[in-house]
């Protein structure tokens, strides 16, 4: 009967995403796009930033804040390439692309977590 | 029944009607504000994604030591970048302003029986939103 059981695992990760992202995603992007490069506030030293994020506590948040959203992202891309450009011909592309994407920066953002010292 | 040898009626069942399909036009999105709000909306995970690579460089930078995260900062500063990110900021609070308003919509929260109005349940998240980035903003600004 359930023809795709993977859609309600990718819907799931969606929504989680969609609320990490709505909750912690609007600060650190002023904060470290905008805000430290231009200089409007003062950026954290490196050795308190390199303090900061070797505490475990603080690599789980940031492996959730880096990995999640992207599943979200995912989500919402995959079907504004569907409906928005009406190219449902291109299916299997755009889901590689997709969630390819999303699964990359996971290992990516484990691998870098996992290898800071 | 002998086989057809032209091609000059479409494939179709025979005694059955073809489907009357109307045609969209691929720009559909931007003849009426409300599908254009649609797809602004679908649009913000680029956003989204923008932020979650410029957090991995960042990560990647604290790995490779000062001078890399300096050379991030600076590159960050560029006035291309600059655009993109604040096109990109734009992007992720609208996203955050109609997920509240979503959650409001999707989630039926019920106290002693009675549903909670949802605009409570919107300003619940805002509060959240404001106590979560001070807690941010104080970790990252000590």
């Amino acid at each position: 009967m359930p023809k795709r059981p993977i859609e309600p695992l990718f819907w799931t990760l969606f929504s989680a995403g969609g609320v990490i992202a709505a909750f912690f995603i609007p600060l650190l992007l002023f904060f470290f796009a905008l805000a430290f490069p231009l200089g409007w506030l003062t950026p954290p030293s490196y050795e308190a930033l390199h303090h900061l994020v070797s505490l475990r506590l603080a690599r789980l948040f940031l492996f959730v804040v880096c990995s999640v959203p992207l599943f979200h992202w995912a989500h919402r891309f995959r079907y504004t390439l569907y409906d928005g450009l009406q190219i449902k011909h291109l299916n299997e592309f755009i889901n590689v692309f997709c969630y390819g994407g999303a699964i990359a920066g996971t290992v990516v953002s484990a691998y870098l977590l996992w290898n800071l010292h | 029944m002998s086989a057809p040898t032209t091609r000059s009626v479409p494939p179709h069942t025979p005694y059955h009607p073809r489907w009357y399909r109307s045609h969209v036009s691929t720009y559909w999105w931007m003849q009426q504000w409300s599908y254009f709000r649609f797809v602004l909306r679908e649009l913000t995970s680029l956003g989204v994604a923008y932020s979650c690579v410029i957090l991995l460089y960042f990560i990647r930078a604290l790995s490779l030591g000062p001078q890399a995260y300096e050379a991030l900062q600076r590159r960050l500063a560029s006035p291309v970048l600059v655009l993109v990110s604040f096109i990109s900021l734009v992007l992720v609070l609208f996203h955050t302003i109609t997920w509240f308003s979503l959650s409001a919509r999707a989630m039926a929260v019920r106290v002693g029986g009675k549903r909670v109005p949802g605009l409570l349940i919107t300003a619940s998240n805002y509060v959240a939103w404001l106590v979560i980035s001070g807690v941010l903003a104080w970790f990252l600004l000590r």
